[in-house]
C-alpha cells in the first residue's frame, strides 16, 4: 500500500513538473496574469492622477517589484509550515501592537509605526492583515465544523485583542478590515446562519439604545458626519462633493486619459491615494470602472476557486477569508469615493499609490498561491 | 468499526466551505451590481448635473466665519467689539501657474513699498493655507492709500484681493488688558489643536483673559456657502448657504467707573487691586499696573514693540492680580485668627504677654514683633488691631503646621480660587508633605511660627487675599471670584465648588471682624488714619511683603535698600463692616507700608463704590434694615 502510494505521488509529481514550470516554482499562472494586468493599469492611472509625476511612478513600480518578490517567497512556504508558525506570529504581532501602543503614548503621535531608524520601519497592523485570518483558520481547522459556540467565542477573543489595539492607534479603517478578515474565516467555517442573523438583530437595538441613552450630542454629531459626510462640506464632505463631481462628469466613456479637469486642477484631494478611483471614473468613465471591476471579479473568482479546491481545512478557510477581505477593500473604497459609504481610509487595492499596502496585498496572494500549488494529488477527492 | 463522533469529517467540512464559497460569490456579484448601479446613477443619470458643475469650473465651499461675541461691562459699556478692517488676501491657485504666486508676492512688496522681512512673513502665511482655493490673508489693517495702490495695480496681481473682515477692537484700551485679555492671530501650534472645520474662516483666537477662557462661547459656529464660480474664481451663484451662529455676548461684572477710580487711586505706582462683591464673588474691579494696549496684539504686534513691552523693568504684561506671588504678611492674620478660635487653641479672652519678641522653649532665636518695645498683655482683639506678631507666633505654635495648613487651604490659599480666569497661579500653602516632597527636609517648628504672620514659604496672589477676606466678610460661604456676570444671559456655573467654611461657633466670625474694625476705627488701630471721616464702618488688615530677607538682628533700613527692593505694601478690607458689599485687596509694589500706602488706596476704591456724588452712602448700601436682616 505504502509503496503504491509513493509511486502514485511521484508519477503525478513528474507529470505536473512536465506540465508546468510555474507550478514547480509555486506560482499560479492565472493569478499572476491578473495581478500584472492590474499593476500595468495602476501605473497608467497613477501617471495621470499624480500629475505626470515620474518619481512617484518609479516608487510605485519598485514597490510592485518588492511585493512580487515577497509574494514569490511566501508562495514557496508550505501551508503546513505556515499553520505551524502562525500562533507564534500572532503572539509576536500582538506584542508589537502593544509596543506601538505604549510607545505611542509616550511619544505623542506616530502611533502606527515600529521604527528602528536605519534598520526597519513598518506597521504591525499591516502584518496582522494576513496573520489575523491565518490564526483563526489555524484555530478552527483543528475543531469540528460548524464551530461550536465556545470556539466561536475564543475566535472572537483572538480577533478582539488586536482589533482593540488598532482602534486605539487610532486607525478605525484598518481595525475594521482586520475584524472583517477574522470574521470571514468564521463565515467560511460555516458559522451558523441563525447566529449571524441574531448578532445583526441584536446590534440594531443596542445601537439605538446607545444613541438615545449613552452618547453625548457631540458624539452623535460625529456619527452623523461620518454617516453623511456631505453634511460637513468644509471637512470630509469637501472630498466627497469633489469626487462625486469628478466621477459624474466622466459620463459613460470619460474625458480621456490625462484630460480629467477635476483632478488636474487640484480640486480632487488625495487624488493618487484613496480617491484614485475618481480619477479613473473621470477619465475613463463608466466603461473604465466596469473594466476594472471585471478584473477584480476575475481575481476574486480565481481566489474562490482556489478556496474550493484547497485540500486542507486550514487552506480553505484562509484562502476564503483573504479573498473575501480583498473584496471588502474594493467595495468599501469605491463605495466611499462614490458617496455610498462613510469615509474610512481604505486604499483601492493595487491602484492607489502606497508601497506598504501593495506589499501586504501581494503577500496575501502569495499565500493563496502557496495553498494552491502545494496540493498533494493523492488526497484529492 | 464504531466511529467516534469526535473524528473530523473532512468530506462534510469541504462541503460546508464549498457552500459558503458559493454564498460569498453571490454576495460579491450582488454588491458589485450595487456599485455599478451607483456609478450608473452618477455617471449616466446625473451626468448633466455633474458635468455642468465640472465644466463651469466648479463648486467651492466657502466658510463664513461667525461674528465674535461682544463683551460689556456691568453697565453695558462696550469693552470689546468688532470693527471692519481691510486686509489683503491671496488665493494661490488663482495667481497663475504653480509657483507663480511667489512672483506675485514680489509685485505686492514692490507696489506697497514693503521690506524683504514682510515678504518672508507673507510667504509663511501663504504656506499656512489649508485648503485649495482658500483665500489667505497676508496683510492686515490696510489704509486707504494701500487699498488704492492695490486697485491701480490689480492687473499685475492675479489672485490678490482686498477683503473686508471684522477685527476685534478694545475701545477701553489698557483698562481691561489684564482681565479681558486680547485676541491674536492663530499660530501654528494652536492650529494643530483647533477644530479645523469650525475655525476654517477664523483668523483670530483668544490669547489671554476672558477672551481665552470663554473662547468657545465667544467664537460661535462657522457657517458655509456652497458656491459655483467661473474659471477666474468669481462667484456665479450660491448653491446652498448655512448661516454661521454668532458667538455669545458676555457681560462682565467689572464696572468701568470703579475700574478707573481704582487705577486713579493707585496713581502711577506699580501694583494690583481687586474689588469683589463678597455675596456673589463678582469681581468689580481688577487692576494690574502698569498695563498695556491690547489693540496692539490683535493684528500682530511688531517685534520691536513687543520686545519693549516684554523687557520693560515695570513688566506691563505681567498680571499681578492673578500671577503675582507675594507672602501675605499680616493680611493673613484674620484667617489665622479664625483657625485659632475654631481649633480651640485660643479663645476670645485668652491673653499672651508680648515683650517685643517670642521665643520657642529651648531655642535662642528671637522671633520679633514689629513693635520692638512690645505691646504687653494682648488678647485676640488687640492682636488683630495692633497686628501683634508675638500673639500670632504663639497661636501658630500651639496650632501646629498640619492644622494651620488645612485651615488655610479652606480659605483658598495654595489653590486656584477663580472661576473663569486664565492662567491663575495657585500660590503656595506649605505643609509637611510639601516640604518633604520638594525640599527633602523635615518640617521645623520655627517655620510654623513665621507662617502665623504670613511669612516663610507661603505665597499668595492679590486675588487669593481678596477671596480669603471675602470669606470672612461672607461668614465662610464660598463664591468663586468671577469676571463674567452673564454669558448670553446665563450666569457662569461653578462645576467644582469649594466647600463652605463652617465654624463650631459662628460668632467667631464677628469676633475677628470686630478686630479688623478696630484696625480702622480703634484708637490704636494701625490704619486708623485711612478711615478718618468715613461714612461707613470698614474692617481691614494691613500687611507687608518682604522683597529681600532681613538678617537676624539687622534692622530694615529703607535708605540702604534700592527702591525695587523695598517691601510691598498690602491691604485687605471689606465694608460696610456689618453688611459687606465690597471687598478690596490692594498690593502696592515697593510701597513699604500697608497701612500708610495701601490702606488709603483701599479707602478710595470703597468710597468710589459706596458713596454717591455728594459723598454720602448710597441708599442701597445703607446699614441693614430690619426687613433685610430677617430675610432668609
Amino acid at each position: 500500500m505504502k509503496n503504491n502510494f509513493d509511486r502514485m505521488l511521484s508519477s503525478e509529481d513528474v507529470m505536473r513538473r512536465r506540465a508546468s514550470f510555474l507550478q514547480r516554482i509555486h506560482i499560479d499562472g492565472p493569478l499572476l496574469l491578473i495581478l500584472l494586468t492590474l499593476a500595468a493599469g495602476s501605473l497608467f492611472v497613477l501617471y495621470s492622477a499624480s500629475g505626470k509625476n515620474w518619481d512617484l511612478l518609479m516608487k510605485q513600480a519598485s514597490s510592485f517589484g518588492i511585493g512580487l518578490v515577497s509574494m514569490f517567497i511566501i508562495a514557496q512556504l508550505e501551508p503546513r509550515f505556515m499553520a505551524r508558525w502562525v500562533p507564534l506570529a500572532y503572539l509576536a504581532g500582538v506584542f508589537l501592537l502593544i509596543v506601538v501602543d505604549v510607545m505611542g503614548h509616550n511619544a505623542m503621535g506616530a502611533t502606527r509605526w515600529i521604527n528602528i531608524p536605519g534598520v526597519i520601519r513598518f506597521q504591525p497592523s499591516e502584518f496582522m492583515k494576513i496573520i489575523m485570518p491565518a490564526t483563526i483558520a489555524w484555530y478552527l481547522s483543528k475543531r469540528t465544523l460548524p464551530p461550536h459556540l465556545k470556539h466561536v467565542a475564543i475566535s472572537l477573543i483572538l480577533i478582539g485583542v488586536p482589533f482593540i489595539l488598532i482602534v486605539r492607534q487610532p486607525d478605525l479603517g484598518t481595525a475594521l478590515l482586520i475584524l472583517a478578515s477574522g470574521a470571514f474565516v468564521l463565515f467560511m467555517g460555516g458559522l451558523r446562519w441563525r447566529w449571524i442573523v441574531s448578532v445583526i438583530a441584536a446590534a440594531v437595538p443596542v445601537a439605538v439604545a446607545m444613541w438615545f441613552f449613552v452618547m453625548h450630542d457631540y458624539q452623535k454629531q460625529r456619527v452623523l458626519t461620518f454617516l453623511d459626510p456631505e453634511s460637513d462640506p468644509l471637512g470630509t464632505g469637501w472630498n466627497i462633493i469633489q469626487s462625486k463631481a469628478a466621477i459624474g462628469s466622466g459620463g459613460v466613456f470619460g474625458k480621456g486619459w490625462l484630460l480629467g479637469t477635476q483632478s488636474h486642477l487640484d480640486f480632487l484631494p488625495e487624488s493618487h491615494t484613496d480617491f484614485i478611483i475618481a480619477v479613473l471614473g473621470e477619465e475613463f468613465g463608466l466603461v473604465g470602472i466596469c473594466l476594472l471591476l471585471l478584473i477584480y471579479i476575475l481575481l476574486i473568482g480565481r481566489g474562490l476557486m482556489i478556496t474550493a479546491q484547497a485540500q486542507t481545512l486550514f487552506g480553505k478557510l484562509l484562502a476564503g477569508s483573504l479573498t473575501m477581505t480583498f473584496f471588502v477593500y474594493v467595495f468599501v473604497n469605491i463605495g466611499m469615493v462614490s458617496g455610498l459609504l462613510p469615509v474610512v481610509g481604505v486604499p483601492l487595492p493595487f491602484i492607489s499609490y502606497g508601497g506598504t499596502s501593495l506589499v501586504t496585498l501581494l503577500s496575501a496572494f502569495g499565500v493563496l498561491m502557496s495553498i494552491h500549488t502545494h496540493r498533494k494529488w493523492i488526497a484529492q477527492v | 468499526m464504531p466511529q467516534q463522533i469526535r473524528l473530523k469529517d473532512h468530506e462534510k467540512d469541504a462541503r460546508l466551505v464549498r457552500n459558503r464559497v458559493v454564498v460569498g460569490a453571490v454576495a460579491v456579484v450582488l454588491l458589485v451590481c450595487v456599485l455599478i448601479a451607483r456609478l450608473y446613477y452618477l455617471q449616466v443619470i446625473q451626468y448633466d448635473y455633474h458635468s455642468t458643475l465640472s465644466e463651469n469650473n466648479r463648486v467651492h465651499v466657502q466658510p463664513i466665519p461667525p461674528t465674535r461675541g461682544l463683551i460689556f461691562d456691568r453697565n453695558g459699556v462696550v469693552v470689546a467689539d468688532n470693527r471692519p478692517s481691510f486686509s489683503l488676501v491671496m488665493t494661490r491657485e488663482r495667481a497663475g501657474n504653480p509657483g507663480k504666486w511667489q512672483d506675485v508676492l514680489d509685485v505686492i512688496v514692490e507696489v506697497l513699498e514693503l521690506t524683504p522681512d514682510d515678504r518672508a512673513l507673507f510667504e509663511k502665511r501663504m504656506k499656512q493655507g489649508r485648503r485649495p482655493f482658500e483665500p489667505v490673508p497676508i496683510l492686515f489693517e490696510l489704509n486707504e492709500q494701500q487699498i488704492a495702490r492695490i486697485a491701480v495695480n490689480q492687473f499685475r496681481l492675479p489672485g490678490v484681493e482686498v477683503a473686508a473682515q471684522l477685527v476685534r477692537h478694545y475701545p477701553q484700551g489698557a483698562h481691561f488688558a489684564h482681565s479681558v485679555g486680547y485676541v491674536g492671530r492663530i499660530n501654528e501650534k494652536e492650529l494643530k489643536t483647533l477644530d479645523p472645520v469650525n475655525y476654517s474662516g477664523t483668523h483670530h483666537i483668544g490669547k489671554t483673559g476672558i477672551e481665552r477662557f470663554y473662547e468657545d462661547e465667544l467664537h460661535g459656529q462657522v457657517g458655509y456657502e456652497e458656491v459655483e464660480t467661473n474659471a477666474r474664481g468669481r462667484v456665479l451663484r450660491v448653491l446652498k448657504r448655512t448661516d454661521p451662529k454668532p458667538g455669545k455676548d458676555i457681560v462682565l461684572s467689572l464696572d468701568i467707573k470703579l475700574q478707573e477710580a481704582a487705577e486713579q487711586a493707585l496713581g502711577g505706582r506699580r501694583g494690583a487691586i481687586v474689588a469683589l462683591d463678597p455675596r456673589t464673588g463678582e469681581v468689580l474691579a481688577m487692576v494690574s499696573q502698569p498695563s498695556f494696549d491690547p489693540n496692539l496684539f490683535v493684528t500682530g504686534i511688531g517685534f520691536k514693540a513687543y520686545a519693549e513691552l516684554r523687557d520693560s523693568i515695570d513688566r506691563p504684561l505681567f498680571n499681578r492680580v492673578l500671577r503675582g506671588l507675594y507672602p501675605p504678611g499680616s493680611t493673613i492674620k484674620p484667617a489665622v485668627a479664625i483657625a485659632g478660635l475654631d481649633s480651640g487653641v485660643v479663645t476670645a479672652g485668652s491673653r499672651v504677654f508680648d515683650p517685643g519678641y517670642y521665643q520657642l522653649p529651648n531655642y535662642d532665636h528671637k522671633y520679633r514683633n514689629w513693635n520692638r518695645t512690645g505691646d504687653g498683655w494682648v488678647d485676640l482683639d488687640v492682636a488683630i488691631m495692633r497686628s501683634n506678631d508675638t500673639y500670632f507666633y504663639d497661636l501658630a505654635h500651639k496650632m501646629g503646621i498640619d492644622r494651620l495648613s488645612s485651615y488655610m487651604n479652606k480659605f483658598g490659599i495654595g489653590q486656584k480660587v477663580a472661576l473663569d480666569m486664565f492662567e491663575e497661579s495657585p500660590g503656595l500653602m506649605p505643609s509637611r508633605e510639601w516640604k518633604r516632597a520638594t525640599r527633602r527636609q523635615a518640617w521645623f517648628p520655627g517655620e510654623t511660627l513665621i507662617l502665623g504672620i504670613g511669612q516663610g514659604y507661603m505665597q499668595t496672589t492679590p486675588l487669593q487675599l481678596a477671596q480669603a477676606t471675602a470669606l470672612i466678610a461672607n461668614k465662610g460661604v464660598w463664591n468663586r471670584p468671577h469676571l463674567a456676570k452673564t454669558i448670553e444671559g446665563q450666569p457662569p456655573v461653578d462645576e467644582n465648588p469649594m466647600e463652605n467654611i463652617v465654624l463650631r461657633d459662628k460668632s467667631d466670625w464677628a469676633r475677628v471682624t470686630h478686630g479688623m474694625e478696630q484696625v480702622m476705627h480703634g484708637a490704636r488701630g494701625t490704619a486708623r488714619k485711612a478711615a478718618i471721616g468715613s461714612q461707613y464702618r470698614i474692617a481691614g488688615k494691613s500687611g507687608t511683603a518682604q522683597v529681600v530677607a532681613i538678617k537676624q538682628g539687622e534692622k530694615y533700613d529703607r535708605n540702604k535698600l534700592q527702591e525695587r527692593h523695598r517691601d510691598h505694601a498690602l491691604f485687605v478690607a471689606f465694608a460696610p463692616a456689618d453688611a459687606p458689599r465690597i471687598v478690596v485687596s490692594v498690593m502696592v509694589e515697593n510701597g513699604e507700608s500697608g497701612s500708610g500706602v495701601a490702606a488709603p488706596v483701599v479707602r478710595q476704591v470703597m468710597d468710589a463704590w459706596l458713596l454717591d456724588e455728594n459723598g454720602r452712602l448710597k441708599p442701597e448700601f445703607a446699614p441693614a434694615t430690619v426687613a433685610q436682616e430677617s430675610a432668609p
